[in-house]
């Protein structure tokens, strides 16, 4: 084992939980629209969110192992399994984002420290930290060009690809885990202001918001 | 507003998701103790301004965190190459050799072709 | 209300206007009717509108004189509301609509009676350039008065006193080319760049794309010119790589091809944007481009003659003229009279007569002009008279003769009798600059072409420029260039060219051009009438004659002494002659006397634009805890702490009044030292740490030592930068062997993180270890107070005594069902517990929390609350009591400070420099007020001889200061030279007001100096 100290920070009891956007939610409401919408935000809240941090050789057998995925060694590569429930996601050349159904962090982690032992890495669970969401619709991309830097046109940002970039006046982990659909990674303090941002860039396109 | 290959992420990025952190090549010295005041304070605070090829350290602060060295020219604000962390640069006030960067930019511009 | 008057300059034909519906404004207070397809400008002029403002500097009346984003008179403020004003729009540049609202921007109290105008003509000739400078700048203290008047008179716009119900946004785009300008050029540059598969954007200010090629009378392929406009469009519409941009002005151009472009939306469609839908589109939209390659397909501007009496309305651009003529179906007046250097000239004096005006005559500068539109011109039996130029127009409110004699263009003099010519209208004709601007915003110093009488662009790497840019006039060359240049472009992305067939073009015989600028009158320049160079800043060619002769040589001098090109205007018209007159002057070449450089914007942009969606509640970020609709409902204020927003306390309602921040304050203190009180501290920064190098990592970066931090501990730390001064502070526990859990500052967190990563990548890549933000992943709730023990106990499984979770210790378990880490950790001097659980159970913990914390007299509070508490056990904050030029021993820290650390740590060897052991050093005291119902003034400055002459030596500062309700008096932190030395010994701080306060120096901590509280 690699002698750091591993926490459960999720509890099975009927315990009541609120994700980031709990309070945005309240205060600025989800609108809801109909056929005519061009842009569905949808948060998937409450999963559970890795960081991984170790060299590419290092982790790659034992993320494969465990996980069934291999890890992306290319530079803003996104990976998934065939479900698409769990996804691994190059941050940097020492750096992977695990992103897995809720609840399943800690035995992942778990197993991967059993699985790594003495080598030199580190896991961080970030899962209360963020939360990811879901952009889809024809205006998806004309949304995230009023909103990133980077450069989102297909021949730029095909599917199978995630970067860190420019949110607004925050940042953004952005990737692209379909054609249809487009996946925003956003810090937990900074939530609301995203999804405040996203709910006044979008309205032209008579956003649709499923909490 | 530059853009900026990063040389890890492998692409050019738009400067705002970049911090400068100024001179590159500055190394604290092993032993500090050993340094007088005076080579400490040019440790410190001493660093150069010239006119030309300039070589600055950035980090990729809104991406991938990581930090390198970047060969610029301070009077036309052009980037002539970056380099990770621990290598040298190609290109100084005194040579004129290829650029890295424009390698590795025809190579990905070559694939796109 | 006045009558709408009728469009007695309309034409009966021609012009891409519609004439079957009409559409009504108002300009100056008066209704006028137009059609669509006009320019506000265009409108105008068919109202037979001769003024449309005063001028900036003498108030003298003026009229249209282009037809594009180079006009210097027509500009206007718009808007029929408070909320929808816009200053400095062009009104060749406004579409016009239904209802539109205009008036003059200079001219006060309005233009056809100006009050400055009297000023004006007595006051002219004593306002030689630099007038400004030289009457009002002295005494400085009275510019403002000044200022209040000179804008109010000269009439600089004016921006709306009330919020704007439009909207506006940013669009980052990226491009493997950008084409800047959709004329002949930019058409065909496009178009091969198109059909190479690059993506391409195409941008043009106009409310129509084409260009000069909507005016042309030239063909392409035996058609007229806008047919073959509209196959392009239909074509690139057809490339889905193309983004079409018309109403977009391409206005900066930055680093790296980062290009700014201002695209206006609704503009043209009304004064605000109309709802759909429930939404109001957005007004105007900045987009961001970062292109691969950029085009310039910019065009050239007309140059106008100099002459005398040129700014009477009635003189326009010989271009302009048939642009009025033939795309908005106005003639601009009935009697022409053409002053040209060029060919390029007859073609107005060929639409003018087209039109069914009468042309009075063609003066051509040169003695044989010769070339195809010269032989359509004496084909029509219009006069010409050769070797000869317009030296005055005669007229006040509109031309009425032209002054025209024979001129020596070597000597500058008139060579031959003067006639006079009556006529209403004189076009002039100096040939054409080539728009540099924007390649000038680059800092690319552009080159002189003897040639073509002009500069051409200089260009950074990835950048071209093509046809009139580039100062190619001749249609089939220019979009030959215009291909070259788009198959360049995307060749230069990695796409490879494709076949563009050209459009065949008639090929014109043209003769050569003379290079005239300023015309020579019969008076010396100094003292004949006023020849004007900047119609918008009121230049003329006296004042840069003059400027050389008051001793200024450099065209950059002369440009700020005279302010010519100055402003919004950009030198679009003048800046070309103005380095003429200077080089004439000067008795130098025009390249020797080089040109301005010129700024961005190239045309003025409204603030909306450039501020986009960063407005209102989202101009900034404001980031939020987990706890924070809790705040809200319980009605506290919030402090802002970098971007995040935290209780700053909690006001609560006592016998139907609000309490204030110092009732609330009082209260919450004394509930945190006789109960206990509740504190969100998730904003703290907390970087997890993890690797077999992590305590040695931990040693280096910080000032302490931690070789022997066991698991299940927790320490204070102090951090430096290598210049020894204080940087961050917080405490770090130790998880496991090689796991730490950091805390920082809520202010440093993202900074020190970076930090640690810059050291670790950098200079110790060979330490095993790594650091991620958990910052947002844990909410933090920490419980302080004699009863905080009590209230924990309730709700957790976690053993509390306090034998075996001592202080300084951590501890895991359940609190509230939910599993959390507790840190027993104290920043008020009481017993107090650190709850950490993951940040979407936070707010069941917190309230579960009061649910049992109501019979120990929970209360919540802020930040306020919370320094006091701290201050008052002399705490610091980074930030206050440190101000970067602050040392541990300064604070008298030294208990923290690991001198004898093997390696020497970041810091460290910069606090035996000289300057850092020098005695009298500011060293952080206590300071209690002589008088404990005064609380001293942060920032203030400490005396140690109030009765010292003034300036009076100051020793130092108050850092905290705060009003103790526990101590029941006012009680500071503030750092003093050689403090240390000066317990017991009274200071003196004299106040702005006058009232000087006194304090004793005393030591930093006031309450429970032994510590025991926070161990009970």
């Amino acid at each position: 084992m690699s002698n750091a100290a591993t926490f459960d920070t999720r509890t099975d009891t009927a315990i009541p939980v609120e994700s980031p956007l709990a309070y945005s939610y309240r205060h600025s409401g989800a609108p809801r629209a109909g056929s005519s919408s061009r842009l569905q935000l949808r948060e998937r809240a409450m999963l559970g969110h890795l960081i991984l941090r170790g060299g590419a050789i290092v982790l790659d057998e034992a993320v494969r192992d465990v996980l069934g995925i291999s890890l992306p060694g290319q530079p803003q590569a996104l990976v998934q399994d065939a479900s698409g429930e769990r996804s691994i996601q190059w941050l940097s050349p020492d750096e992977w984002l695990v992103i897995v159904p809720g609840g399943e962090e800690f035995p992942l982690e778990t197993q991967l420290r059993e699985r790594l032992g003495d080598a030199h890495f580190a896991i961080s669970d970030v899962s209360g930290g963020q939360t990811l969401l879901e952009l889809s619709g024809e205006a998806a991309r004309e949304l995230l060009m009023k909103t990133v830097v980077y450069d989102v046109h297909p021949s730029n940002f095909p599917v199978g690809k995630g970067v860190t970039t420019v949110f607004a006046k925050a940042t953004t982990i952005l990737r692209r885990p379909s054609e249809e659909r487009w996946e925003l990674v956003v810090r937990r303090s900074f939530a609301d202001y995203c999804y405040r941002w996203l709910l006044d860039a979008a309205a032209e396109y008579d956003v649709n918001v499923q909490p | 507003m530059f853009y900026i290959y990063c040389p890890y992420c492998g692409e050019h990025r738009e400067e705002e998701e970049f911090h400068p952190k100024g001179q590159a090549h500055i190394e604290r010295p092993k032993e500090p103790e050993a340094c007088s005041d005076e080579e400490w304070g040019d440790y410190l605070f001493f660093r150069d301004n010239p006119r030309g090829v300039h070589h600055e350290m950035w980090v990729h602060a809104v991406g991938c965190r990581k930090f390198f060295n970047v060969t610029r020219h301070t009077v036309s604000y052009e980037i002539l190459e970056t380099y990770k962390m621990g290598e040298q640069p190609s290109i100084t006030a005194d040579s004129q050799g290829p650029s890295r960067e424009a390698a590795a930019v025809s190579q990905k511009e070559g694939v796109r072709a | 209300m006045s009558q709408s008057k009728q469009q007695v300059f309309r034409l009966n034909a021609g012009g891409r206007i519609d004439r079957s519906r009409t559409l009504s404004f108002t300009f100056n207070g008066q209704h006028y009717q137009g059609h669509p397809g006009d320019t506000l400008a265009s409108a105008l002029l068919a109202n037979g509108v001769d003024i449309v403002n005063r001028s900036f500097k003498y108030s003298r009346p003026r009229g249209i004189v282009a037809a594009g984003a180079e006009e210097p008179n027509a500009i206007v403020q718009l808007g029929s509301s408070e909320a929808a004003q816009v200053p400095n729009v062009r009104a060749t540049q406004q579409t016009l609509f239904n209802g539109l609202t205009a008036r003059s921007t200079n001219g006060w109290p309005n233009v056809q009676r100006d009050l400055m105008g009297l000023f004006g003509k007595l006051g002219g000739q004593f306002m030689p350039p630099g007038f400004y400078y030289k009457t009002f700048m002295a005494p400085a203290s009275m510019w403002l008065t000044y200022e209040k008047y000179i804008r109010k008179a000269a009439g600089l716009g004016r921006s709306p006193m009330e919020a704007d119900p439009d909207s506006y946004d940013h669009f980052n785009q990226h491009c493997d080319v950008l084409v800047v300008g959709a004329g002949a050029a930019g058409l065909s540059a496009a178009l091969a760049a198109a059909r190479s598969g690059a993506r391409v954007m195409l941008a043009d200010e106009q409310e129509e794309v084409g260009g000069s090629l909507l005016d042309s009378r030239e063909t392409l392929d035996g058609k007229s010119a806008d047919q073959w406009v509209a196959q392009v469009l239909e074509e690139l519409a057809e490339h889905e790589n193309v983004t079409l941009l018309p109403r977009t002005t391409v206005n900066g151009y930055h680093d790296h091809n980062f290009v700014t472009l201002h695209e206006r939306r609704t503009e043209h469609l009304g004064e605000t944007a109309s709802v759909i839908n429930g939404h109001r589109p957005v007004r105007s939209r900045m987009h961001r481009v970062r292109a691969g390659q950029v085009i310039l397909a910019t065009g050239a501007h007309e140059r106008p003659l100099v002459y005398a009496g040129n700014d009477v309305p009635g003189n326009l651009l010989a271009g302009a003229v048939s642009t009025y003529i033939r795309r908005y179906g106005v003639a601009p007046g009935r009697k022409l009279v053409l002053s040209t250097s060029n060919d390029y000239g007859y073609r107005a004096a060929l639409d003018w007569k087209e039109s069914g005006c009468e042309v009075v005559a063609i003066v051509d500068a040169r003695e044989a002009p010769a070339g195809d539109w010269v032989d359509a011109a004496r084909a029509q039996g219009i006069k010409i008279i050769t070797g000869s130029a317009v030296i005055e127009a005669k007229g006040s409110n509109r031309v009425t003769a032209a002054r025209v004699a024979k001129i020596d263009i070597e000597a500058f003099k008139v060579s031959g009798p003067v006639q006079e010519l009556a006529c209403d209208t004189i076009a002039s004709s100096g040939g054409y600059s080539p728009v540099i601007h924007l390649a000038s915003h680059t800092g690319a110093r552009p080159t002189w072409r003897d040639d073509i009488i002009g500069f051409v662009p200089g260009l950074v790497k990835g950048v071209q420029a093509c046809g009139g840019a580039n100062g190619t006039y001749a249609l089939g060359e220019v979009l030959a260039e215009g291909v070259e240049a788009g198959i360049k472009a995307a060749a230069a992305t990695g796409h490879a060219a494709q076949a563009v067939n050209l459009p065949s073009v008639e090929r014109l015989q043209q003769g050569p051009a003379v290079a005239l600028f300023q015309v020579p009158h019969e008076k010396p320049t100094l003292r004949g009438p006023k020849q004007f160079v900047d119609l918008q800043n009121d230049v003329t060619a006296a004042g840069i004659e003059l400027a050389t002769r008051e001793g200024f040589e450099s065209i950059e001098h002369i440009k700020r002494y005279t302010a010519m090109g100055f402003g919004t205007d950009q030198g679009k018209l003048g800046n070309i002659n103005g380095m003429a007159i200077a080089a004439r002057s000067l008795r130098r070449s025009i390249p020797e006397v080089g040109t301005t450089v010129f700024r961005p914007n190239y045309t003025p942009v409204t603030f909306g634009a450039i501020v986009g969606r960063h407005c209102r509640d989202l101009f900034d970020p404001e980031r939020y805890t987990a706890l924070h609709q809790w705040h809200v409902e319980r009605g506290a204020e919030f402090e802002d702490v970098g971007q995040w927003k935290r209780p700053w306390y909690y006001p609560q309602k006592v016998n139907g009044t609000t309490e204030t921040m110092h009732e609330a304050v009082a209260r919450e203190c004394l509930a945190v030292r006789e109960k206990v009180g509740i504190l969100d501290a998730s904003t703290l920064g907390k970087i997890d740490i993890q690797g077999p190098d992590a305590r040695e990592f931990l040693a280096r970066i910080y000032t302490n030592k931690w070789e022997k931090l066991a698991v299940g501990k927790c320490r204070y730390g102090l951090m430096c930068k290598d210049d020894g001064m204080v940087t961050d502070d917080g405490v770090t526990s130790c998880l496991a062997e090689n796991h730490f859990l950091m805390t920082t500052t809520t202010g440093g967190a993202a900074a020190i993180l970076e930090w640690l990563e810059l050291w670790h990548q950098t200079e110790w890549p060979e330490l095993d270890v790594y650091f991620s933000s958990v910052t947002d992943h844990w909410a933090t709730m920490t419980i302080t107070g004699p009863e905080a023990r009590k209230l924990l106990a309730e709700i957790t499984d976690i053993d509390l005594d306090r034998d075996s979770f001592k202080f300084m210790d951590w501890r895991s378990g359940k609190v509230a069902g939910v599993p959390a880490r507790v840190f027993r950790i104290s920043f008020t001097g009481e017993l107090t517990f650190e709850i950490n659980v993951q940040a979407n159970y936070a707010m069941h913990v917190w309230q579960t929390l009061f649910k049992h914390g109501e019979k120990y007299g929970l209360t919540p509070y802020g930040t306020e609350t919370m320094h006091v508490l701290r201050a008052e056990k002399g705490f610091i904050i980074v930030g206050q009591e440190t101000d970067g030029s602050v040392t541990p021993e300064d604070l008298g820290m030294q208990w923290c400070v690991g001198y004898d650390k093997p390696f020497s740590w970041i810091g460290k060897r910069a606090l035996t420099r000289s300057d850092t052991k020098r005695e009298n050093r500011k060293q952080l005291v206590g300071l209690r007020p002589k008088d404990p119902k005064v609380v001293l003034e942060e920032g203030a400055q400490i005396v140690l001889d109030p009765k010292h002459a003034i300036p009076m030596p100051m020793v130092g500062h108050v850092t905290s200061s705060y009003y103790s309700p526990t101590l029941k008096s006012g009680f500071a932190l503030a750092v003093v030279k050689g403090g240390l030395q000066k317990l017991g010994e009274t200071v003196y701080l004299p106040m702005a007001d006058g009232q000087t306060f006194e304090a004793e120096i005393v030591s930093t901590v006031f309450y429970d100096p032994k510590g025991e509280r926070q161990n009970v």
